[in-house]
């Protein structure tokens, strides 16, 4: 393991953070006015309370970083801002196009559940001195991780929403547990790993040049996979089941460093497609509409995928502008085709910058788990900057047909509280993780094993 | 545990690379044929949301885009309702355009058409909104009115061409339908109009004029006459012809009648002028005979049979069959065996006797008017073909004059004005009433306008009168309104 070498005061970086956060508020603000504009050649009459909770929220984000996690890196939020701000622009022009204003507009949902969102993310900074803490729950976030996703399997609670049991219902509130598995179940995995690492990396035969493991060994692989399929079967939710796999894989493999259990992941992978393909008439109606969209037979199955094309293709190169296009045509435009709206509106060039925030975001975050010192930490980096990526790469794919489409959120976009709740906790936790990375060693005689423990030592922290 | 991190974020890069190059597959490289694709009713709403052109006609708008404040921008409106139905069609959201200058006119009328390249470059520039170009017709307001009233509640088809240009001065066809129902933004009431309309069982949405096929009846005398001038069987309007009560057909049992029972004149002879006053089958059956289907397919061809007009609604050809027996080119002399025409194609031969011989295409579009008023085209008359010699036409009219003047055509009449018509019943199905035709032109010596008439089912089985009463009367009311 090696770690940068830093200077002995490295800045903090909060000034950076503070410019691009005023650039990030500054994006959202003329996205929204614009579409006001577009649509009603007004400017949005209650921009100066929206404008400033938004702003505010911001500042608020920042200023508590600055105070607990001063070393934390300073695109992370600001990235997280533009993003989760065009999608509550889009949201809110999907709202005008519906005629659905004020209280009545998801927009104003999404804003209640933005301003959780960083609620929740302030809770986890402040509550959160140091990651490594959350190595203590790694049993707990698997207990937790597994009941979350099981949930809307209960009887009477869980509900079936366009053909996947994804949803719970409590009371007036439906919810996404899945989201929240997706952090619980990184925790476990950074947790667990980070234990067995030695004796999953170490153990086995070589065959064809690739160290396999032992049979014995092959358990928890299997177990995650078995638990995937188990999604697969009994949720029909294809997209939470590969985020799951894949996740579980690619952390695997980081831990013990050995390609061979990706060669495993993928086999396993390719029977589990290939059981789902010859049992689930549901998927190979995917395989078809991902091969042929615009078939007369795929439109009369589902257009939804071809509707979101021609947006995209009608936005071309530079969009119709922001309120200028027509992104209600296409099914899910404000959830699962979020991406196809705004790269309708915003064009080629407006959906090459979310891909690449979202790239840079996702960046940002391998760079901390480099940086940062210790195993679990770095597994938990890693883990969450792939599952955002992979999580994207599923559902942009699929819309722009690199993959099947497969129903999954857009983090950070998507309308929904669920899926925006658990990202901001991912930002959360990067941030914290990121700090740690950064943040200038204590001298020497502080914690004189701090550099060379091995990353298994769970330690009380006195950073500070 | 860095190195499988760094691969890591190597995968993550080409994942996103992935994004990348399928974003702009689709907003770049096949944006356009993704655009073209038929269901993609983006494209559609695209065309709404654009300013189309006019369709005027004398003036006065008969289709026209408002300005309304809904998601569509445009609302198409026909200010005449369903006098100019046929004609323009309607521009429907729900349900298309596939009628009328709506449909075959529509590169012109949204802006889409190559000839308003230019100006949609200079809009692109300006950043001008394009706007579709207007089409002015060539129809004469009170003619197309007075068809209209004429026609009343009968089903059938009026057409009134200028003889000396091919300008269509009148284009009816009833029954009719309100364009706008259909054209409406409320797309349940256009769904309902459309589907009242579509599964109207007379057709209302049918351009009976240009797209209905009918036996001509008698009024194919006048080509059969033109044939037998024109190859020589007769030499005038006074040449003698057989007129016996019964024409005997060779190779059948069958006979051709004279629809009175009568013989056309003494010693079962009559001459050419008395036959086509009297509309005597048996004298034109028998110069279908002498001339067999060849020779009288050739000429019907010269009128404009079996030529796909387009004016630039489609005109379905009008046919006359080929290799006909001896008692089919006897049957279809009269107009009858499998002979089918559009009225257009009827006007189109009155028109052709009326112009020296020479028959004009016809066309309906005087001229095409950018947004800008420039005008980008110009209806220009051109010749279709001389279908027979000046001498030929002049024979048939001063016979066609004396069927308006003392034949089964007398209530075309127009005091002071020569007129020259030719009267048809045309038997179409046994059970029942045949449909009554009329074609004229008039004045006789300067012809300004040609008329065809048919009414369905007008006729009375068994005589020559219903075109007389029926059909007649409208073509005078159409010549009346254009000369007076």
């Amino acid at each position: 393991m090696t770690t940068t070498v830093e200077p002995l005061n490295p800045p903090t970086r909060r000034g950076l953070e503070l410019v691009l956060l005023i650039v990030a508020v500054a994006i959202v603000l003329l996205a929204w006015v614009t579409v006001d504009l577009n649509r009603n050649d007004t400017v949005p009459a209650n921009i100066v309370p929206v404008a400033g909770g938004f702003a505010a929220l911001a500042v608020v984000m920042h200023l508590v970083v600055r105070w607990r996690a001063a070393y934390a890196d300073p695109v992370l939020l600001p990235i997280v801002v533009v993003l989760n701000g065009l999608g509550l622009v889009m949201i809110h022009r999907l709202d005008l196009a519906r005629g659905e204003l004020g209280v009545d507009g998801d927009a104003y949902r999404q804003l209640i559940w933005t301003t959780l969102g960083v609620v929740l993310a302030l809770v986890v900074i402040i509550g959160l001195r140091d990651h490594r803490l959350l190595r203590r729950y790694t049993f707990i976030s698997l207990a937790a991780g597994i009941v979350l996703l099981l949930l809307p399997l209960v009887p009477g609670l869980g509900r079936t929403v366009n053909g996947s049991r994804i949803w719970i219902s409590l009371g007036p509130l439906s919810f996404q547990p899945g989201e929240f598995a997706k952090v619980a179940l990184t925790i476990f995995f950074a947790g667990y790993l980070v234990q067995t690492r030695d004796v999953l990396s170490l153990a086995g035969k070589k065959v064809l040049g690739f160290t396999f493991p032992r049979g014995r060994d092959l358990g928890p692989i299997l177990v995650a996979w078995v638990l995937a399929l188990l999604i697969l079967v009994f949720q029909k939710d294809l997209g939470s089941a590969l985020l799951f796999f894949g996740l579980f894989v690619a952390m695997l493999y980081v831990a013990t460093e050995r390609v061979s259990w990706i060669v495993i992941g993928l086999l396993l992978f390719a029977v589990a497609v290939a059981f789902a393909l010859s049992a689930f008439s549901h998927f190979q109606r995917r395989v078809d509409l991902w091969l042929d969209p615009f078939s007369a037979d795929s439109l009369a199955m589902s257009d939804q995928l071809a509707k979101g094309l021609w947006g995209m293709a009608a936005g071309g190169l530079t969009g119709s502008g922001l309120g200028a296009g027509r992104p209600w045509l296409t099914p899910f435009a404000e959830s699962d085709f979020i991406f196809p709206s705004l790269a309708e509106e915003m064009g080629l060039i407006g959906g090459v910058g979310i891909i690449l925030l979202y790239l840079i975001f996702c960046q940002r975050g391998v760079r901390t788990a480099l940086g940062v010192r210790d195993g679990f930490g770095k597994l938990l980096a890693i883990g969450l900057s792939f599952s955002v990526a992979f999580q994207v790469f599923i559902v942009i794919g699929g819309v722009t047909r690199v993959i099947p489409l497969t129903g999954l959120t857009t983090p950070f976009m998507s309308l929904g509280g669920s899926s925006l709740l658990a990202n901001w906790m991912i930002l959360a936790l990067l941030l914290r993780i990121s700090d740690q990375a950064r943040r200038p060693l204590p001298a020497a005689s502080d914690n004189p094993l701090e550099d060379a423990a091995p990353a298994d030592v769970t330690q009380v922290v006195k950073l500070r | 545990m860095n190195t499988p991190v760094r691969r890591l974020s190597v995968l993550i890069a080409a994942l996103f690379a992935a994004l990348l190059v399928a974003s702009t597959m689709v907003q770049f490289v096949q944006s356009k044929s993704l655009d073209d694709m038929a269901a993609n009713k983006r494209t559609l709403l695209d065309n709404y949301s654009r300013e189309r052109g006019a369709i005027v006609v004398a003036d006065q708008n008969i289709a026209a885009s408002v300005k309304v404040d809904d998601q569509y921008k445009w609302l198409r409106t026909y200010p005449q309702g369903k006098l100019y139905s046929q004609i323009t069609g309607f521009y429907s959201y729900a349900v298309g355009n596939p009628y009328g200058l709506e449909h075959t006119s529509d590169d012109l009328l949204s802006g889409g058409s190559d000839s308003l390249f230019v100006r949609r470059v200079t809009d692109l520039l300006t950043g001008r909104q394009t706007a579709g170009a207007t089409l002015d017709l060539t129809i004469d307001p009170k003619a197309q009115a007075a068809a209209d009233k004429a026609l009343g509640n009968n089903r059938g088809a009026v057409v009134a061409l200028d003889p000396q240009t091919g300008a269509v001065l009148a284009m009816v066809s009833h029954p009719q339908y309100d364009p706008n129902p259909i054209s409406s933004h409320d797309l349940k009431k256009a769904g309902a109009a459309w589907n009242t309309l579509r599964t109207d069982p007379d057709k209302a949405f049918l351009n009976r004029s240009i797209s209905e096929l009918y036996p001509p009846g008698s009024t194919f005398k006048v080509v059969t006459a033109a044939a037998a001038l024109e190859n020589g069987i007769v030499t005038d309007e006074n040449s003698v012809v057989p007129g016996p009560a019964t024409l005997d057909l060779p190779l059948t049992d069958t006979n051709l009648p004279n629809e009175t029972g009568q013989p056309c004149g003494p010693n079962n002879q009559t001459t050419l002028i008395h036959a086509m006053e009297i509309s005597c089958n048996t004298a034109f059956g028998s110069l279908g005979l002498d001339l067999g289907g060849e020779k009288l397919r050739a000429q019907a061809a010269k009128f404009g049979f079996g030529d796909s007009l387009q004016v630039p609604l489609r005109v379905t050809p009008s046919s006359v069959p080929a290799d006909l027996n001896a008692p089919q080119a006897a049957q279809s002399a009269i107009g009858q065996y499998d002979v089918r025409t559009t009225p257009l194609q009827m006007a189109m031969v009155a028109a052709g006797i009326a112009n020296g011989g020479r028959v004009m295409t016809p066309y309906l579009i005087q001229s095409v008017r950018t947004a800008g008023l420039d005008v980008i085209e110009t209806g220009k008359p051109s010749e279709l073909s001389q279908a027979v010699s000046s001498r030929t036409a002049q024979i048939i009219t001063k016979m066609m004059v004396a069927v308006v003047d003392n034949g089964s055509g007398a209530r075309a009449q127009i005091s002071g004005v020569a007129v020259a018509g030719k009267t048809g019943t045309a038997q179409h199905d046994p059970g029942k009433p045949p449909h009554a035709w009329f074609i004229s032109f008039a004045p006789a010596s300067d012809p300004k306008v040609a008329v065809a008439v048919v009414v369905e089912d007008g006729g009375v089985t068994g005589s020559e009168i219903g075109g007389g009463r029926v059909a007649a009367p409208i073509a005078r009311a159409v010549m009346e309104a254009v000369l007076r």
